[in-house]
């Protein structure tokens, strides 16, 4: 990944934590972790969710959220 | 022109009234009967009989000061006047006698006294209530002369750009001031001085431009004479024929006439029977229409290698094998998904229908979104999760109904003006109003109106809001509990219901945060909650934002949980700002979903376009217009059809947008104008306006109107026979002779359009939808018995800090929005005499940031933010609350959007253009990116002036 690839594919993650801001505030963190990566496969086109986790196996999970680590594992599933 | 339906013109006098009781009455022999509270004179039209009148207009309550209308009445003593006379069971009433004839000659004898003889020469010969009025009385003579002291040498206040004032021609009947009143709620207009003094006047006397007149032309409608007259009928002569249409300005969707001389444009006036507008209009609908026949149009399709290339005029042919050949080479190169498009609000439903079909057909890929993206995307999707569907609520008739009125990031009387004015009145009536905004804006205060509360929130802040009031109400005990329990899912109203309670979300705990007492907070809840008919009225303040559909949620919430859904005068109701936004996103614009808001990846719907289409479709969704860009400078994605929309003004972070655009091989615009978009454009295709189109728009109601042809499409083609024949050349062949063909194959693939075609609505007129075998005639209102996904669902809405944040740097945070006399972009109405009515944008300040910075009125400012920098002139006003700044982003050269951010919803990447950090200076000269916009500008106005 090139300089300007890194930085779109860390907008991908900011937009990911973004989406597990809200369905982290759900009681159930399981059934969030469901929810996050519902919405991402059925918003985020295929280019979208292979770079981001094309970024999560280089780069680690670590700058994820703990409800997007949990539904980007049953993305890569 | 045969082919129209035709719709009746009667003036009834008075307005209609709603009542259980119905009275009979005998009028001139025949028994009429009517609810009771109608006047004399409405009962006496309907029996057939038109009573002379001039002050009365079935637009306005009675006045009764012509003395014209009068009537005999059995029992009664005098000549009462018929407009103010309520009709009562078993009156008798005489309409012609030779007694009333002769009162009726005299006070006719003295308005023509006073007035000029000039009617062979009169602009509205021919169209004159008073002409009509004279030959009604059976007047002959003038016994007084014409000598006496008289107003016949007034002077014509010509200041305003699209009509005449001609007090000469004046007979002080009032209409235009109760017009002002009563329909635009405005009150800029009165009667001034007493007697023979008595004159119509603007403001205290002053010319209709210096004056508070919004020219929305409700005066010019109600004048019975030439008094008020449209500049374009003086020039061109009265209109020989008329159609019904729909406006193309904003999410209101008037019905409109337009009065045609053969096939120009005579004047645009107001449809009565419009359910969106009965009757009302505002300066963009009713005078803006200029661009149409603007000399800027573009006519010839045009393509070119590079952009820094002069444009080559070519046939439709050419362009359209050009374009096709592009496609297809970039697809090849790059991939099936390398190309996309995008549809337009500003098209109709046939049109944007058509765009989709191609992306998903013939390019074989999902990318496909609308300009509804960086608008109401996140309604769609906050409305869709917690109440099945992504609508609103209500009819725009039934704020008539509210008691309470809840007003969030919308600025009706400015981006709605003829909804707003329908709130207004109601307000007038006695309606609460508490308006959550940023900004002073002009309900909080205005003409006979005040809100209640203003909770003057800061930007960015609208979550923590909702939340706090949704607190209020769990907490002391206002939850319409019997609704919840019915209608409402109840696992998922319990965990909402334990979120809201916790003490972080009280209005004490939010206070820091919005800036707003707690105390205040307080009481609009509970003025909501517990003031009956409430309802709740939303713009882009509440969808532009990183939690834009988090706060639809937290709406939709609130609705539920105080029961405020599935009946007239409550609902919550987006206020969308293009004309057809509602329409492009049910049209199946998005990249995601089918028209009817259906997943691409749901089996059963796929297939049955599939079966309809004649091919496989892609289950995945495709790019939304961010993730195009992003994908464009990844490499990844390099051809764009764009039709109707102008991404490079509209969309934030303008920069990066056109890096993106810069990035790619062939972009194709369809579009009036060489708008911003176009310059970076590869071909462009020539699209007609709105006179030029059949089809059908859907307004913020739900409400699917026609959109009716008046002139032929000026390129030649039109704008969905474009989209065909890129189609045909893509290689997947479109089969349609007229665009109700498209709405009958919408129909058959919709289940919410299965009742809608082009007979249906040329026989009500208009419909909303679902209009299917359960509801031929439509859906007014949404959600009556059950929610339309089974049990409303709640959702929490946790408040989470934008990233947007005010630093030493960046001190002050800018928001952005629209001024009543421009539209988006300004692409139509800068291209018309509304730049009259505002020229620049310019930047709001409140009095102490402007002091702190030494900045006055007038002053040039840069503005700069962490995207970008940009020079205005600065507007100092107590509007704005300390630390907030707003400019409109009409005007290309103004670059609003190139300060605003890439910060987007976290549902739909909806910009958030609300919240901006930045800081403001006073300056001598303009940014650097404006020096190289306007070099970028002439050089592509350069090139198209001197294309081959």
């Amino acid at each position: 990944m090139n300089h300007d690839s890194t930085a779109r594919a860390q907008h991908l993650i900011k937009m990911a934590n973004d989406i597990g801001a809200f369905f982290e505030a759900m009681p159930d963190q399981h059934q969030a972790a469901r929810d996050v990566a519902a919405h991402i496969r059925k918003f985020w086109e295929p280019r979208m969710q292979r770079s981001f986790l094309e970024y999560l196996q280089s780069h680690g999970d670590t700058a994820l959220k703990p409800v997007v680590r949990e539904a980007a594992r049953t993305l890569n599933a | 022109m045969d082919t129209h339906p035709h719709y009746d013109d009667v003036d009834f006098g008075t307005p209609e009234r709603v009542s259980d009781t119905a009275v009979t009455l005998q009028i001139d022999g025949f028994a009429v009967t009517v609810p009771q509270g109608t006047s004399v004179m409405r009962a006496a039209v309907q029996a057939g009989t038109q009573i002379p009148k001039l002050c009365a207009t079935d637009s306005l309550e009675p006045f009764g000061s012509c003395r014209l209308c009068l009537v005999e009445i059995e029992g009664r003593r005098g000549f009462p006047a018929s407009c103010t006379t309520p009709a009562e069971a078993g009156m008798v009433v005489r309409t012609q006698s030779p007694r009333l004839a002769q009162l009726r000659r005299g006070v006719m004898e003295l308005y023509i006294s006073d007035h000029p003889l000039d009617c062979l020469t009169c602009p509205t010969n021919g169209d004159c209530e008073l002409q009509d009025m004279a030959g009604a009385v059976g007047l002959r003579e003038v016994r007084y002369g014409y000598e006496g002291l008289n107003h016949l040498k007034d002077q014509a206040d010509l200041s305003n750009p699209y009509f005449a004032y001609d007090p000469s021609k004046c007979i002080v009947c009032n209409r235009c001031v109760r017009a002002c009143e009563e329909t635009q709620g405005t009150f800029a207009l009165t009667i001034s001085g007493r007697g023979f003094a008595s004159r119509v006047s603007p403001g205290e006397s002053e010319p209709f431009m210096g004056s508070e007149c919004v020219s929305c032309g409700a005066c010019v409608n109600a004048c019975p004479t030439a008094t008020l007259m449209e500049k374009s009928v003086i020039d061109a002569g009265l209109p020989d024929h008329s159609v019904i249409t729909t406006c193309a300005y904003c999410g209101v969707g008037c019905g409109f006439k337009a009065e045609m001389k053969g096939n120009e444009v005579v004047r645009m006036t107001p449809w009565k029977d419009g359910k969106a507008n009965e009757g009302h209009a505002c300066v963009k609908g009713r005078f803006a229409w200029g661009y149409t026949t603007h000399k800027d149009r573009i006519l010839k399709p045009m393509i070119r290698s590079k952009i820094t290339d002069p444009w080559q005029e070519v046939s439709w042919e050419t362009a359209i094998a050009h374009a096709a050949s592009e496609f297809r080479r970039l697809q090849e190169k790059y991939g099936t998904d390398a190309v996309g498009g995008i549809t337009s609000s500003r098209c109709t439903n046939e049109e944007t229908y058509l765009v989709q079909k191609l992306v998903r057909a013939a390019f074989h890929n999902n990318n496909v979104d609308t300009c509804a993206r960086v608008c109401h995307s996140p309604t769609g999707y906050g409305l869709g999760q917690t109440y099945g569907t992504s609508a609103g609520t209500q009819t725009f008739k039934s704020v008539e109904h509210s008691d309470v009125i809840l007003v969030i990031g919308a600025n009706p009387t400015d981006a709605h003006p003829v909804f707003g004015s329908r709130m207004k009145k109601r307000l007038r009536e006695g309606a609460r109003l508490i308006v959550v905004d940023p900004r002073k804006i002009e309900l909080v205060q205005s003409a006979h109106v005040q809100a209640d509360f203003h909770l003057q929130l800061r930007p960015g802040t609208n979550v923590a809001m909702i939340s706090a009031l949704a607190h209020v109400v769990v907490t002391e005990g206002l939850v319409n509990e019997r609704f919840v329990e019915e209608r409402c899912d109840a696992e998922s109203f319990r965990v909402w219901r334990d979120f809201v309670a916790r003490p972080d979300n009280s209005p004490e705990a939010m206070e820091p945060v919005t800036g707003v007492p707690a105390a205040l907070v307080r009481q609009a809840a509970r003025l909501y909650a517990t003031g009956g008919n409430a309802a709740i009225y939303y713009g882009l303040g509440v969808t532009e934002h990183a939690q834009g559909s988090t706060m639809v949620i937290g709406i939709a919430n609130l609705a539920m949980a105080t029961g405020n859904i599935g009946r007239e005068g409550v609902g919550v109701n987006p206020l969308r700002g293009q004309n057809n936004v509602q329409g492009s996103c049910d049209m199946g614009s998005f990249p995601h979903e089918y028209p009817g808001y259906r997943h691409v990846s749901d089996d059963a719907t796929r297939l049955l376009f599939e079966k309809d289409w004649g091919l496989s479709l892609r289950k995945e969704p495709g790019l939304r217009i961010p993730n195009m860009f992003e994908a464009a400078l990844d490499g990844s994605f390099m051809g764009l059809y764009c039709q109707g929309e102008d991404i490079v003004q509209s969309d934030p972070n303008t920069q990066h947008v056109t890096a993106a655009l810069e990035a790619m091989e062939c972009i194709v615009v369809q579009d009036l104008f060489l708008n911003e978009t176009a310059k970076y454009a590869h071909v462009f295709l020539p699209g007609s306006s709105f006179l030029e189109k059949d089809g059908t728009f859907t307004n913020a109601e739900r409400r699917i109107s026609r959109v009716r042809k008046v002139m032929a499409p000026k390129p030649g083609l039109a704008d969905w026979e474009v989209t065909v024949a890129l189609s045909n050349a893509l290689g997947y062949p479109m089969h349609y002779e007229d665009p109700s063909e498209i709405m009958d194959e919408i129909a058959r693939l919709t289940p919410t359009f299965s009742g809608v075609s082009y007979t249906r609505l040329d026989q009500l007129g208009s419909v909303q939808w679902p209009c299917n075998a359960q509801n031929p005639e439509g859906t007014p209102l949404m959600h009556i018995d059950r929610f339309v996904r089974g049990k409303g669902r709640f959702m929490p809405t946790q408040y989470v800090p934008t990233d947007e944040k005010i630093t030493p740097r960046f001190p002050l945070l800018l928001t952005t929005g629209r001024i009543l006399s421009q539209y988006n972009v300004g692409a139509q109405t800068r291209r018309t005499e509304n730049v009259r009515f505002h020229e620049e944008d310019r930047l709001d300040l409140h009095p102490h940031d402007a002091e702190d910075r030494g900045i006055q009125d007038g002053d040039w400012v840069g503005i700069t933010s962490r995207a970008g920098e940009t020079v205005l002139r600065a507007r100092v006003s107590d509007r704005m609350q300390p630390g907030v700044v707003y400019t409109t982003f009409h005007f290309p050269e103004s670059g609003a959007n190139v300060i605003t951010t890439d910060n987007s919803d976290w549902a739909t990447n909806c910009p958030e253009y609300k919240v901006t950090a930045v800081q403001v200076v006073k300056v001598m000269h303009t940014s650097e990116w404006q020096d190289a916009y306007q070099r970028f500008n002439a050089n592509q106005l350069r090139l198209l002036q001197e294309k081959v």
